[in-house]
């Protein structure tokens, strides 16, 4: 029996009268890739938020790397990492002097922070732009650096918030490589997208629809049950229980997601 | 016309609609004269003076209580050697001190010159003058005599008979305050300026605008006159305040008061519609050397320091600071009572410059459109 | 702990890879001080007047030429009309009008006394009594020069009254040059814009990429952040008043009497509290314009309520008491009392004690209400 990376019961997030997050509730197992996926505006951010402690829930309770995230914020962090939308590496700094901020940041000797930069640069295969300013880098080279960065004190768990958005197929699939790398090094891998096509790279899905976890399961399981070709149309599905089905398109498994 | 139309509703509603920002354009600029109106004088007045007086006796209190009558100065301090003022003096506790030399009854009786030593506080030099001309008038009045430059008595005199004209009371707020209403004037069109922008790099809606059917000339008209409105009220309250709370005359014709003050407005928001005008990059370049520069338009539209005392590079860079036009329109009408005649010259200047500036402003829309 | 000198570190980074902020800390600042102190003077020279001489005797012709002599005066017109003169000054061409009435030779033989009108524009206030004051003198100079006729009958006179001889004694800007006045409250100005902006803008710019986010997700505490975020901008705060000096030294020759090292000491506790109020704008704004834009509006009110360019004794008194709760104008007393008149410990520890109080309280208010998760 694995430990649990993450519990969450009941969790809720509201807005004024606006109910972002509506009592959700899932379990992430240790080594587990886990999809968190759901139209734009689903809730899917705003859950991952009150995960990392960036945002108070107002409701329910979640526990991450056994930590309580209502309370002890602080000791949630020291065990994560994190790696938002818009990659948040400092574009007038080097991949060194990045790696170099966040180790320090948490704690790793200079000795730590030298080997991994190393290991690092030479496993991302850009030993040669260690000491170009990001800015100059490939936006593929920049998210898959940030990633990178988000493991460098080697967490428990890694908080993924929509890594490849805006990032070509290629880079898409070679993105998921590293992944699998963590995974299989231990590190649970909680990952949130509007990619549904990237649904199939999981251990276990779950899919938000207005601020309601609709779906829940194994990729293959949850195709099945529901008699469906991808999870595209699981999707399509749950949005729009009662109304018309959209237009078909083609699925592919690099399909374009609606933005 | 329909299309402007449109966008004038349109821009009417965002205003409406956000009441909390209306109000505080409103009243920001009243809040504001009312504030520095108080704050930004050069009257002397209350004036902190030190006393030594080594042997007091009847004479020295004498003209002590005549300096203490004088509604001009205060005595805060009464000490019997020189150097106790120090600190006085270093500290600001005081600001001028007389200091009567031992043997000055006596010298009085006998009929010699008594000696006093009048020490003034003289950092800032034009206050030190005052202060220094206040003094002497004090000494001159308990003496019974008229001014003479302590020389030997009798000689030629040349009496002066002086008239202030246009501000008779000299009180430093009839100066002040016509400059205070372009000074606030200035900062909410550049409020306006940025809440503008702001609401449109929010919603992306320049580059709809642009692609619409409205032309150029259009999209800034329709931009412009809800503020444009939003500024006359603000420059109708300021006027307002000026003659309510701070009794400033108001000599001259109002209408042409109002219509300079709205000129005045257009010129500011022309400059803000330029910068919008901009693309993102040039706009944040635009935005940073305005707002860099915001301290020196302030001190070279002449509001607080006279462009007379400049040196001359400087008052030609005032020739293109709109303030410094306007400080001078509303000066000269609200306190010297001149028409037209007199400020067309000024006048023309703050047209040219909002011609020249909406004319940019169609020019980089147009240049975004290709 | 570590954690502060890696940020930092990081920061350092930044600044001196930022040309724009360069230019911001070392070259506008400077620029800015040559051209306000060029500007904020209340100087009078080179007063434009007109003289009216309706008498045309060599008495008033004397007047005349001591006018024109005198550096305070630039004499526009004489053309003997006082309508025209009134014109001058509803102009703005001229700012005084001096007028010598026919028979005033005449007067001053027959009865020692002449009379003369000045008329001055009293828009500008008080200078409008400095320009009269020099007139005056150089009237009361020119009449103590004339021979006097007949005065016996005075001289007896002048012993019967008290004479009091006063002499005058100024202390500090013994040159009397305004520039001297203006340098340090300057001085004051661009340090808080710098302390100030910089920090705000810093900030906000974070917030805006988006790093200050991944940062919140570190362990790293806020205490910790703050110090290292600000630590930078207070340096470059210390940076800029030694460059403002050496500049108001070399250019200005303004008078430094006091102890420097007390200077600096009053700047650091200053720039904690402009860092403090950087902090707290970059809380309540989303973008580094807008972080600009707060900056530049909430420095300007504090400006001009400084005393800074017009003195604290002239406000009303109520506004007097307001201003005790800004630190500019604390910072401005203490740098004119420290370079022009020498002042110690002692003197200045009234203001310092409330800059300490208020770098308490902004500190503690701006790092408590710096959330590192939203509520």
């Amino acid at each position: 029996m694995s430990d649990l990376a993450i519990q969450v019961k009941d969790l809720t997030r509201r807005f004024g009268d606006f109910i972002a997050v509506d009592r959700i509730s899932f379990e992430v197992k240790e080594g587990e890739v886990f999809g968190f996926l759901g139209a734009n505006g689903a809730g899917k951010t705003t859950a991952i938020r009150m995960l990392i402690g960036l945002l108070q829930p107002t409701g329910g309770s979640a526990r991450v790397a056994g930590y309580d995230v209502a309370t002890q914020a602080e000791q949630v962090k020291r065990s994560i990492g994190y790696m938002s939308q818009r990659f948040s590496l400092y574009e007038d700094l080097t991949p060194r002097e990045n790696i170099r901020l966040y180790g320090g940041i948490y704690g790793l000797t200079r000795e730590q922070i030298r080997t991994r930069t190393a290991q690092m640069l030479d496993r991302l295969g850009i030993s040669s732009v260690a000491d170009t300013a990001v800015r100059s880098l490939p936006l593929g080279w920049r998210q898959k650096l940030a990633f990178s960065v988000a493991l460098v004190h080697q967490p428990r768990i890694v908080f993924l918030d929509e890594p490849t958005s805006g990032v070509d197929p290629i880079t898409r699939r070679q993105f998921w490589e590293l992944i699998y790398d963590a995974a299989a090094n231990g590190t649970t891998v909680l990952v949130t997208t509007h990619y549904m096509d990237e649904a199939e790279y999981c251990d276990r899905i779950s899919i938000m629809v207005a601020g309601r976890i609709a779906a829940m399961g194994a990729p293959m399981q949850l195709k099945r049950d529901s008699q469906v070709a991808s999870i595209d149309e699981l999707f399509v599905q749950l949005a729009r229980p009662d109304g018309p089905t959209r237009p078909t398109r083609p699925s592919s498994p690099s399909g374009e997601g609606s933005r | 016309m329909t299309a402007l139309g449109g966008l004038l509703r349109k821009e009417w509603f965002h205003i409406r609609r956000d009441r909390r920002t209306a109000t505080v354009l409103i009243a920001l600029p009243v809040v504001q004269v009312l504030l520095f109106g108080y704050a930004i004088r050069t009257d002397v007045d209350n004036v902190r003076l030190a006393v030594v007086d080594p042997a007091p006796d009847a004479q020295t209190i004498s003209l002590r209580n005549r300096f203490a009558a004088a509604d001009v100065f205060r005595t805060v301090a009464v000490v019997p050697r020189i150097t106790d003022l120090d600190p006085l003096f270093e500290s600001g506790a005081a600001q001028q001190a007389i200091v009567f030399y031992p043997g000055f009854s006596r010298d009085l009786g006998r009929g010699e010159p008594a000696k006093l030593l009048i020490i003034t506080d003289a950092t800032e030099p034009n206050t030190g003058s005052l202060l220094q001309s206040y003094a002497q008038a004090v000494v001159n009045q308990w003496v019974g005599g008229a001014s003479r430059a302590g020389g030997a008595g009798g000689g030629v005199r040349i009496v002066p008979q002086v008239r202030m004209r246009f501000n008779p009371t000299r009180e430093s707020k009839n100066l002040f305050v016509p400059g205070l209403m372009a000074f606030v004037l200035t900062i909410i069109s550049s409020m306006m300026t940025a809440i503008s922008l702001t609401r449109e790099k929010e919603t992306g809606t320049m580059e709809a605008l642009l692609v619409s059917p409205l032309r150029p000339w259009q999209i800034i008209v329709g931009k412009v006159t809800p503020y444009l409105a939003i500024g006359f009220v603000s420059v109708v309250l300021v006027i307002v305040e000026a003659l309510l709370v701070f009794h400033v005359p108001l000599r001259g014709s109002v209408p042409l008061l109002l219509v300079e003050g709205a000129l005045y407005i257009l010129v500011s928001l022309s400059l803000g519609i330029l910068i919008s005008a901009r693309t993102s990059s040039q706009r944040v370049a635009m935005m940073f050397a305005l707002l860099g520069t915001m301290l020196p338009n302030i001190l070279l539209s002449g509001f607080i320091f006279p462009l007379e005392s400049m040196p001359s590079a400087l008052q030609a860079i005032s020739y293109v600071v709109p303030g410094r036009w306007f400080v001078t329109i509303a000066r000269g009408i609200m306190l010297k009572g001149i028409g037209f005649e007199y400020v067309w010259r000024e006048t023309l200047f703050l047209a040219a410059m909002a011609a020249v500036l909406l004319a940019a402003s169609v020019r980089s829309f147009n240049e975004r459109l290709e | 702990m570590r954690r502060i000198l890696y940020l930092a570190q990081a920061e350092v980074l930044h600044i001196l890879r930022d040309h724009i902020l360069l230019a911001q800390v070392l070259v506008v600042p400077v620029v800015q001080l040559l051209v306000l102190t060029n500007a904020a003077t209340f100087e009078i020279r080179n007063t434009p007047i007109h003289i009216v001489d309706l008498d045309r005797s060599p008495a008033s012709r004397g007047v005349v030429n001591r006018l024109a002599a005198n550096g305070h005066f630039d004499i526009v017109d004489t053309t003997p009309s006082v309508d025209v003169g009134d014109d001058h000054l509803l102009r703005g061409t001229a700012t005084m009008i001096v007028v010598i009435p026919r028979h005033f030779e005449e007067s001053i033989v027959r009865t020692g006394v002449g009379q003369v009108q000045l008329s001055v524009n009293a828009e500008k206030g008080s200078a409008a009594g400095i320009v009269q004051s020099y007139a005056t003198q150089v009237l009361t100079d020119y009449a103590a020069s004339l021979r006097p006729v007949d005065n016996e009958s005075r001289i007896a006179d002048a012993g019967s009254r008290p004479r009091i001889e006063v002499q005058a004694r100024s202390r500090y800007n013994p040159t009397q040059n305004y520039k001297h006045y203006m340098v340090p409250g300057i001085l004051v100005a661009l340090m808080t814009i710098i302390g100030t902006l910089l920090s705000a803008q810093n900030i906000a710019r974070e917030k805006e990429l988006g790093t200050l986010e991944q940062l919140n997700v570190t362990p790293i505490t806020r205490g910790q952040f703050i110090i290292a975020k600000l630590l930078p901008f207070w340096v470059l705060g210390l940076i800029e008043l030694s460059l403002g000096l050496l500049v108001g030294k070399l250019v200005f020759g303004i008078p430094m009497v006091g102890n420097l090292a007390l200077l600096y000491c009053v700047a650091a506790v200053y720039l904690a509290v402009a860092a403090g109020i950087g902090l707290w704008i970059s809380a309540i704004v989303d973008t580094q314009q807008q972080a600009m834009f707060v900056t530049f509006f909430i420095v300007n009110i504090y400006l001009l309520m400084s005393g800074l360019f017009t003195p604290i004794d002239s406000m009303a008194p109520w506004v007097q008491k307001v201003t005790m709760i800004n630190p500019v104008r604390h910072f401005v007393t203490i740098s004119r009392a420290i370079l022009m008149k020498g002042a110690g410990p002692a003197e200045i520890a009234q203001p310092f004690l409330i800059l300490l109080g208020t770098a308490a309280v902004v500190l503690v208010v701006a790092v408590g209400q710096y959330r590192k998760r939203a509520a």
